[in-house]
């Protein structure tokens, strides 16, 4: 009898075993980062705020994009835009520190980063960091939460918080499906006429980003944002100014999902503290009866 | 004679005036709660893209969760360390948990955009997530819960399912049903009850660890990598708090005399537990210097104060005192503090202390999300009250029964 007892709990948690590995591996969603992805680099100092990115953006992900000539405006530089569910980037325009340069402009958009926090966070694996280096979005599998927003350091993904049915959270998919997947460059990159955006192997723009610090020191600030920031990030900056002062967030240089993975994964290696809790829990249950028998 | 209680339904009418007013803010939470599914997070709530949580993730979910805690602390407290002396509590506690994780699952159901997907939780979870681990806890606890309850139905309906018309030829069904439930879950109910005390360790410590990924979006007097456990102890310290504060409300609601007896013994939990929550939370603070931030004076510090100095500090002093023991006033306003402690914290960590870089649009939450929030409450106060009529929860004092039936839950102590 203890013997069938035996071997029929033995075969339960086999059976269990192998029922949770495969999903297991198959759900989280892996982080390769292949030493050839790829990146944008934006050069602020070349950027004249023209907004052709915005419209090529709109275009290419069938948004609402207006004329190409409506983007001149330039008044809509007074207030700091972000991204949102009607354009996944914005240019913004920044005071430059010398009073007679021109104001520098920054697009913003999603940085996809090496180590993402929206990847990281999202409760059913719904973001995946692309061995091409884009971040992107499964739409069949999101469930609404919008942890992922609470996660980005860069405050990037939007929700359509006016739908009822289907809201998307929307964030810049590096044109991955019909561009970048093929090693074409993004729409943003193709349409914009100063070369301020550069698409490219990322290993490479660090060098072509370094390269132009080292040869006009007194336009650049030494500093290319995303090289390092939160561990690294597909999109990379150069500015003639603090970068603080362009409104990129103070996010330092460990990986965006900070503590919460080591963490995690220290409660549920192998399961072993909730197994120990319980076995702790029922070793006092059980002695406790032991002695109340006896009791009585 | 010595006196015994027994769980029985509490035979009261229905209706009071209280119960008007809570099925007024029920209509009206009901009515906003057809706006939000019919039109949008956004036709109904402040969120916007820099503030994707507000009131519901913090109050519905996160201090709901905590202020179920009498749950799992009381029947680890009767069950596991055998302190039988507080059985009479146990079903009321189970009861309360089970409402309010039920309604926990209700909230988020409110703030997810793609609802009708939850389904997609347990077949495509991500393992890296801490919300995932939160959600498969409390989705698993919330079933075990339930279990935990059956043997209140079985009791009650075993020999008693008279169902008429049509549907007559169920009750025999029905009450071989039963009766299997409940051998069955007389021989295993050990197994559910370390079970749920386990998935509420878990996740109880997990939902600390949930803002953390919000790096410094969130306020440094709260963001903290001890968070888990500030979480977990001020779980345990709140859950005897809400086991006396809903003994005395349902005794005074429901005309019954307070077991004051009992619940003084609970009390005589709450100081310590509570203190070594204060402890770690104080001793947290020296470590990472975090004091500093309480020079300023703006609303997360403001809102710390109140936290730590009406939530935390007070009730620990109160919970020493005999004087606040022997009074039940008193014992129920420090209770009331505790509770408003840890639902304080909850808020502060989840809305108060989150702090975006780029603000459009503050946050404060609009009179739809106040209305559905108050409206489930109103509903889950109702089902109380439905609940303990209906089901033998509350214990009531009977003459001349043996102290070997004395309030044996059935599968538990035989």
């Amino acid at each position: 009898m203890s013997q069938t007892r035996r071997s029929f709990l033995k075969a339960i948690s086999v059976a269990s075993l192998t029922a949770i590995s495969p999903k297991k591996s198959h759900a989280t969603p892996k982080n390769v980062l292949s030493d050839d992805r790829f990146g944008v680099l934006v050069d602020t100092t070349v950027c004249i705020g023209c907004r052709q990115c915005e419209y090529a953006c709109k275009v290419e992900h069938g948004m609402e994009a207006g004329n190409l000539d409506d983007y001149q405006d330039r008044s809509v530089f007074q207030t700091m835009r972000r991204p949102d569910h009607t354009a996944l980037t914005v240019v913004n325009a920044y005071k430059a520190d010398n009073p007679e340069q021109q104001e520098t402009t920054v697009k913003v958009q999603c940085m996809h980063c090496d180590h993402p926090a929206c990847v990281s966070a999202c409760i059913v694996g719904a973001f995946t960091k692309q061995e091409n280096g884009a971040v992107i979005w499964d739409e069949s599998r999101c469930i609404g939460c919008r942890y992922c927003m609470v996660a980005c350091p860069f405050q990037v993904p939007a929700f359509e918080y006016h739908k009822a049915i289907e809201p998307k959270i929307l964030k810049c998919d590096f044109c991955y499906d019909r561009r970048t997947s093929k090693g074409k460059m993004p729409a943003c990159v193709e349409i914009c006429p100063t070369e301020a955006l550069t698409f490219g192997k990322r290993y490479e723009l660090i060098q072509v980003a370094h390269e132009r610090i080292r040869k006009q020191p007194e336009r650049y600030i030494d500093h290319v944002f995303g090289e390092h920031e939160v561990a690294g990030t597909s999109w990379l900056y150069l500015a003639g100014q603090d970068f603080l002062k362009l409104d990129f967030p103070d996010v330092g240089t460990d990986p965006a999902p900070g503590a919460t993975e080591p963490i995690q994964h220290a409660i549920f290696k192998f399961f072993v503290p909730p197994v120990a809790l319980y076995a702790l829990l029922g070793g006092i249950m059980w002695l406790g009866k032991q002695t109340r028998e006896e009791e009585e | 004679m010595e006196e015994y209680f027994k769980p029985q339904p509490i035979k009261r009418p229905f209706l009071s005036k209280g119960v008007i007013i809570l099925l007024i803010l029920a209509a009206n939470g009901i009515v906003w709660s057809i706006l939000r599914f019919g039109f949008g997070l956004g036709a109904v709530t402040n969120l916007n893209n820099q503030f994707p949580w507000g009131i519901w993730i913090g109050i519905d979910v996160a201090a709901g969760v905590a202020l179920a805690a009498g749950g799992f602390t009381t029947s680890a407290l009767v069950h596991i360390f055998y302190r039988e002396d507080f059985h009479v509590l146990v079903r009321p506690a189970i009861m309360t948990a089970m409402l309010g994780y039920t309604f926990v699952a209700i909230g988020v159901m409110f703030d997810l955009g793609r609802y009708y997907n939850i389904w997609h939780v347990p077949i495509m979870g991500n393992s890296n997530s801490v919300l995932f681990e939160v959600g498969i806890c409390v989705m698993t606890y919330l079933g075990t819960l339930y279990i935990e309850f059956f043997p209140i139905v079985t009791e009650r309906f075993i020999g008693r399912v008279h169902l008429k018309g049509v549907l007559k030829f169920l009750n025999k069904p029905i009450d071989q049903f039963l009766r299997f439930m409940d051998s069955f879950l007389g021989k295993t109910m050990f197994f559910f009850i370390i079970l749920g005390v386990v998935l509420s360790c878990l996740h109880q410590s997990s939902l600390g660890t949930l803002m953390l990924i919000a790096g410094n979006k969130v306020h440094p007097l709260w963001q903290t990598p001890v968070s888990p456990l500030l979480f977990l102890l001020s779980a345990f310290a709140v859950g005897f708090p809400m086991v006396i504060m809903e003994s005395l409300t349902a005794s005074r609601s429901l005309g019954l005399k307070p077991e004051m007896d009992v619940l003084r013994k609970l009390a005589r939990f709450v100081g310590p537990l509570l203190g070594i929550y204060l402890a770690f939370k104080l001793g947290d603070m020296v470590i990472r210097g975090t004091y500093v931030y309480l020079n300023e004076i703006n609303l997360q510090t403001v809102m710390w104060v109140i936290e730590m100095l009406f939530g935390v500090i007070i009730p620990v002093r109160m919970f020493f005192w005999d004087k606040v023991l022997q009074s039940r006033s008193l014992l129920y306003f420090a209770s009331l503090l505790v509770i408003f402690g840890v639902f304080i914290n909850r808020l502060n960590v989840f809305v108060i202390a989150y702090k975006p870089p780029y603000i459009l649009e503050q946050y404060w939450p609009s009179f739809g999300e106040i209305s559905i929030t108050v409206g489930l409450i109103s509903i889950e106060i109702l089902l109380y009250r439905a609940l303990v009529m209906i089901f033998p929860v509350i214990s009531v004092p009977l003459k001349g029964v043996s102290a070997k039936a004395k309030y044996a839950i059935r599968g538990v102590i035989q």
